[in-house]
Formats: structure tokens, C-alpha cells, sequence
């Protein structure tokens, strides 16, 4: 569904975020994407949607290479590919409302949307969608009054209401608390298995990512590393990844916390 | 941040020793100019005619008093007139500024080598000449009258309202604008909803606060001729009717003084 090849892209600066990156992710499949800080995660979605112009390589998304796209043919392939932010990047002086129905900018006209006149079909969904992710009483509230926990569901709207095919989720839970950021990363992927979606998820918390995905792709400075279940990244796997660390207690206290958290809900 | 050692100890001081020394240098040398300009402006003023200026003022504060309160029936129109002239003129400045705003900054400029000088060139020489001088400009141009007065305004008004906007539209937080764009948005789209919600209260401050200043400079213009309060000023000053000049200035003092109330106002509802 989702082909990447040889993806390479050199900043400006020199520093080569990412180094002939292959990879293929087949339809419906939950993909967590690994690494420390700066190891090229975050440049590797972005080259996806083309946020970040990669500096060579291919992209295919289906049939369609997106690499080698008009403007204007990229945004109708950008409706298919929803995106999810660390910081959630809502509009925040916009409504909740507004903020999900900005989802459908790729398909209704300047003027429509300028003047929020959405078609019924959408305003329908909009609430669907709310009402799925447990904010449908939020509707009218302004973004930034909303709890971090909250907003990253209406931000879950936004990109979900573009009837993508696939997700890129750019750090969901860093700026949340751990029992939130549990229960985003499970309503993202119940949702992906709701609907079939592929998704790629990048995330810091390596625990947080063997509890919910299928897959596991670990990136250092650019270069794949590891590529996997998520009980294949044994200690030395981990040490590959992030550096010499004494990863046997990490995983031992992961689990810990996560009974704990169990044991709190 | 030099760190010395005396007999064990660390000592730490702001200065090195030679930071310290230029540091006393520049005070001298600062003083030193000083003390010659005042000596060189004290030589070239008329001393009698500073210490006679409390009695000059004097005088004319007992002819200002009490203000000739009957003439407020003829200051209606003018204070009326500079009224519109600071509005009429802050709302022209507005609508070109916005687009030269979106020009000139760095994050929105179509070009960056081409356009974007063009638009700072727009915003200096528009603010860097008084809005008295375009006024004269003006009314050599088009003639005397309100219509000058809401030009020069404008004109003088669209540089600043650009610099102010411009620089809060580089400001915007910028993963709005890529959310935005990752949804398929297009251009414009991405600049009703990523952009322009984020520079709205800015936009609004920046509006009252000009017209503000506005209304203070429109009661000036008169003075050249370009309508409003100005022009009884000025004619009061030349016939030296003290006590109808003293009641203008009670009046644009009255008008200043309920615009300054109505920006806060404003201000303090958007934020």
C-alpha cells in the first residue's frame, strides 16, 4: 500500500536525515517507528506527505508515486494520508467543530469553506466522529480550552475525516500524561482496525509501542535497523537502536508500570 | 567572566580588570562630550529670552483663561470632520496594508529576492515621512480639504499597520500551518485557516492602536490645511484669540482621552 525507495533527504545544512530508506507497508497494517531523538522519524513521515521535499527516492502510495507530483495532484494525494501531531497542532483559535471539519479542506472549494458552508454529508461525519472519540458536548468549545488528552482526540477527527487510507502519527503521546497517552495510542489503533487503516506511528516509548502494534521499524541516524515484531527487540536489538543503555531493567520497570496503570484504572 | 586565584581562594568578578578600564574610559569620554555641548548650546542661546519665559507664559495663560466656552458650538463639524479623517484613513491604510503585510513576511512572501523587498520598500517610505508632510504633499495635489487629511493619513498609517502585521505573521506558531496543508488544503485555504485565525488578534490590536494615533495626528493636519480641528487652531493662533485656543485644546484633549478609552477596551476584548 505504501512503498518507500530509497529515501534519502540531505538538509541543507549537510546533515543526512535519512540514508536510502526501504520500506513497504501493506494495507491495514500498524506500524511504530522507533529511535532516539533526531534519528530521522519525524523527517521520515514528513518526506511521506511531502511536508518535507525529499532529496531523492520514490514514494508510492498505491499506484501513485507522490515524489514526482504537480502541486496540485500532491494535495488530492495528501486527502488520502491523515496526519496526527505531537503537539496537536489544532487551529487554536478555531472551534472544535471547525478544527475537525478543516479535515475536508482537499475536497470542498475556497469559499465553502471560508464561509463554513460544509456539505451536510460532512457536518454529519464531523459529529460521527466526535461522538466515536467521546466529544461530541465539545463541539462549540474554542481548541485551546481543551485538555491535552482531548485535543489530541480532535486532532484524531481531523485526520480522520479525510477518509484516508493511511496515518501518519508524528509523536501522539509526548506531550501527554501516561494514562492518557495509553488510551490515545489505543483509540488510534482501534480506529485504524476499524477502518483498515495502514498507519505509522512514530513514538519514543518503546513499551508504549510493543503493547499496541503489529510492527516494530527502528531507525538511528537515518538508517533502518531493526524491522520486526515488537517482541523481537531484545536488549541487544534496543542497545543497536539507542546506545548502550541497561535495557533488562527498563523492560522489567516497563512492566511494572504498566500493571500499575491497569491496577489504577 | 574572569575567575582569578588569590592564595586559594576563587574570586569572581562581572569585569576582567581591562573590561573594567574601557568600561571607566567610556564614562569619561561620555561626560567629557557632554559637558562641552551644554557649554556650546549655553553660548549660542539668548539667555534673556529663557529667563523671561515664565513671565511670557504667564501672561498668556491669563489671556487662555477662562476658554471662550460659547465658540464650542462652531468646533462640532471640525472635531467631527478629524474624526472621520482618522477612521476613513485607518481603514485605506488597513486594506492595503494586509496585503503588503502578507508580502513582506518571510513565511508568506512568494518571492523572497523579489517581491519581499519591494513590499519593505512600500513600509519605510510610507513611515518614514510624517503624515504633516504628506498632508502638504497632498494638498498641493489634490487641494485642500478633508479628502488630503484622509490620504496623508492612509498613507503615512500603511507602512506601520504592514511592519506591526507583517512581523506577527512571522510569528505563527507553523505546525497549524503544516497540519493545514497536510489535510490537501490549497494555498489560500491554508492561509484562511492556518494563518489567519492566529494573526486576527494581533490584526485587531494593531487597528485600534493606529487609529488611535490617528486621531491625535488628524488634529494637526488643519494646521496645513487638510480639514478638521487643525484649521480653528490654526486660525485662533493667528488672530491670538487665546481663550478659543485653549478650549480646541480642551476639546482634542477630550477626544484623545475617550479614543485612548475605547482601544483599551477594544484591546482588552480580544485578548
Amino acid at each position: 500500500m505504501l512503498r518507500l525507495d530509497r529515501l534519502v533527504k540531505t538538509y541543507k545544512t549537510g546533515d543526512q536525515a535519512l540514508k536510502a530508506v526501504e520500506l513497504e507497508v501493506p494495507e491495514g497494517q500498524v506500524l511504530a517507528l522507533i529511535g532516539p531523538s533526531g534519528a530521522g522519524k519525524s523527517t521520515l513521515i514528513r518526506c511521506i506527505n511531502r511536508l518535507v521535499e525529499p532529496t531523492s527516492g520514490k514514494v508510492y502510495l498505491g499506484d501513485t508515486e507522490l515524489t514526482g507530483l504537480s502541486s496540485g495532484s500532491l494535495r488530492k494525494e495528501r486527502r488520502r494520508m491523515g496526519m496526527i501531531f505531537q503537539e496537536y497542532a489544532l487551529v487554536e483559535r478555531l472551534s472544535v467543530m471547525e478544527n475537525v471539519l478543516s479535515g475536508r479542506l482537499g475536497y470542498v472549494g475556497f469559499w465553502r469553506s471560508f464561509l463554513r458552508r460544509y456539505p451536510q454529508s460532512d457536518v454529519d461525519e464531523a459529529f460521527r466522529l466526535l461522538d466515536r472519540v467521546g466529544l461530541a458536548h465539545m463541539a462549540d468549545k474554542r481548541a485551546d480550552e481543551l485538555s491535552g488528552g482531548q485535543r489530541q482526540r480532535v486532532g484524531i477527527c481531523r485526520a480522520l475525516i479525510q477518509d484516508p487510507a493511511l496515518l501518519l502519527v508524528d509523536e501522539p503521546t509526548a506531550s501527554l500524561d501516561p494514562k492518557t497517552s495509553r488510551q490515545i495510542m489505543r483509540l488510534i489503533c482501534e480506529l485504524c482496525k476499524e477502518r483498515e487503516l495502514a498507519a505509522i506511528i512514530n513514538i519514543h516509548d518503546v513499551a508504549l509501542a510493543q503493547m499496541f502494534v503489529q510492527r516494530v521499524v527502528g531507525l538511528r541516524l537515518g538508517a533502518m535497523v531493526y524491522d520486526g515484531p515488537p517482541d523481537g527487540l531484545s536488549p541487544d536489538k534496543l542497545t543497536e537502536i539507542y546506545g548502550e543503555e541497561d535495557w533488562e531493567a527498563t523492560i522489567e520497570k516497563v512492566d511494572d508500570e504498566e500493571l500499575e496503570t491497569e491496577a489504577a484504572e | 567572566m574572569p575567575v582569578r586565584e588569590a592564595s586559594g581562594l576563587k574570586i569572581w568578578q562581572r569585569r576582567t580588570q581591562r573590561e573594567s578600564l574601557s568600561h571607566w574610559a567610556l564614562w569619561l569620554v561620555g561626560i567629557a562630550v557632554f559637558a562641552y555641548c551644554w557649554q556650546q548650546i549655553s553660548a549660542a542661546t539668548t539667555w534673556f529670552f529663557v529667563w523671561d519665559a515664565p513671565r511670557i507664559a504667564d501672561d498668556i495663560w491669563t489671556r487662555a483663561t477662562p476658554p471662550k466656552w460659547e465658540y464650542i458650538t462652531q468646533l462640532g463639524k471640525p472635531i467631527w470632520d478629524t474624526l472621520n479623517i482618522a477612521t476613513m484613513g485607518t481603514m485605506i491604510a488597513l486594506v492595503f496594508a494586509v496585503p503588503v503585510a502578507f508580502l513582506a513576511a518571510r513565511n508568506t512572501t512568494p518571492s523572497r529576492f523579489f517581491i519581499r523587498p519591494i513590499a519593505l520598500l512600500i513600509i519605510v517610505s510610507t513611515r518614514s515621512i510624517n503624515s504633516l508632510i504628506w498632508a502638504l504633499l497632498l494638498i498641493a495635489i489634490i487641494g485642500p480639504g478633508v479628502f488630503a487629511g484622509v490620504i496623508a493619513i492612509a498613507i503615512r498609517s500603511i507602512g506601520f499597520c504592514a511592519k506591526l502585521l507583517y512581523e506577527a505573521i512571522e510569528e505563527i506558531d507553523q505546525t497549524q500551518v503544516e497540519a493545514i496543508t497536510a489535510t490537501g488544503a490549497s494555498r489560500w485555504q491554508v492561509m484562511a485557516y492556518g494563518i489567519v485565525p492566529q494573526i486576527l488578534p494581533a490584526f485587531a490590536g494593531i487597528a485600534v492602536f493606529r487609529w488611535d494615533i490617528n486621531i491625535r495626528e488628524s488634529t494637526v493636519l488643519g494646521l496645513v490645511g487638510a480639514g478638521g480641528i487643525g484649521l480653528q487652531l490654526s486660525s485662533s493662533l493667528n488672530v491670538l484669540a487665546w481663550p478659543q485656543v485653549s478650549l480646541i485644546l480642551l476639546v482634542i484633549l477630550a477626544a484623545v482621552v475617550i479614543s485612548e478609552w475605547v482601544s483599551a477596551k477594544v484591546r482588552g476584548a480580544i485578548i
